[in-house]
């Protein structure tokens, strides 16, 4: 089997980076739409981490790679839902701009 | 293992990574969210690439199926659906929101970074099972992970009902005055929207 290469940190930073800029994202975007993509980033991001330990430090056993299969399968769940959220909400105030959607504020 | 196996390793890493994080940062600031949901199935497939990469391949295989076949194209449906050119209007204090946010978020990276390079990690770990991992991916599903794995299957059954549910308009509804049945879709552009606009 192929050796590992690349460092562990390496994914580990791409990663952290990933995330950061879903989390960067998730604050500043205006648009609905964009974050849902930006809630992707992230969960791609946490799913990166999960493969690289699995590989490195789980290489016989792979449960890391079990938990990503779990987080596809929630992001998936979690991204038809929120679009269906996004559609009826889009329909009943007809804009998707964040900063419009203060119903619930005080 | 010669060093021009490594040698590759290392370059494939270095482009996938390059192309993760420049389409990541092109999905979050690029102003047209068409090119933003094409960059964030760019986005996947790299990503697919490191998991490649980690000897992953059934992964790999599943991340492009799920979120490049079904959740990017479900994030464009939703683009066309919502096809609104509205010119967002300018809130208050966004140049000091970016701000703060950045700085958080750099806060947040270079804690991540420093965890990252602190700690003696147990490399190597056990030798790789390599191609073996999906035999041994349905063993781990089918024997100690059984539970999660079949709630999963409920919480996707509950997700695609919850969506269908959410996102349909042509009820069959009575009407409250007359008694007879109106097709809600028909009747729901005429009147004024549900949720009225809160005015600050």
């Amino acid at each position: 089997m192929t050796s590992l290469s690349v460092p562990l940190e390496a994914y580990l930073t791409v990663a952290a980076s990933l995330f950061c800029i879903g989390v960067w994202g998730l604050i500043n975007s205006r648009n609905a739409v964009r974050v849902l993509m930006s809630i992707e980033l992230m969960l791609n991001g946490v799913n990166i981490n999960l493969m690289a330990f699995s590989t490195y430090l789980d290489g016989s056993e792979i449960r890391g790679q079990v938990y990503a299969i779990f987080v596809i399968t929630v992001a998936a769940a979690e991204a038809a839902v929120g679009l269906a959220i996004l559609l009826s909400l889009y329909r009943n105030r007809d804009t998707v701009d964040m900063e419009r959607f203060n119903l619930l504020r005080w | 293992m010669p060093p021009l196996a490594e040698l590759t390793q290392l370059i494939v890493f270095a482009l996938l990574a390059a192309a993760v994080l420049v389409g990541a940062i092109g999905v979050v600031i690029l102003p047209n969210i068409v090119y933003s949901a094409f960059l964030l199935g760019g986005v996947f497939l790299a990503v697919a690439g490191l998991y490649l990469l980690l000897n992953a391949s059934f992964i790999a295989a599943a991340q492009v199926l799920i979120y490049v076949g079904a959740v990017n194209v479900l994030i464009l449906f939703a683009i066309m659906l919502v096809n609104k050119r509205e010119a967002m209007g300018a809130s208050p204090g966004v140049g000091l929101r970016r701000l703060l946010s950045s700085g958080v978020c750099a806060g947040l990276l270079l804690l991540l970074l420093r965890v990252t390079f602190t700690t003696a990690w147990a490399t190597p770990g056990p030798p790789q099972i390599g191609e073996g991992a999906v035999i041994h991916l349905g063993e781990h599903f089918f024997s100690d992970y059984l539970l999660p794995f079949e709630l999963a299957s409920v919480l996707l059954l509950m997700a695609m009902i919850g969506a269908i549910v959410l996102a349909r308009r042509d009820v069959l509804s009575a009407d409250i005055a007359t008694g007879e049945a109106v097709d809600q879709g028909l009747i729901e552009k005429s009147r004024t929207p549900l949720l009225m606009e809160k005015t600050p």
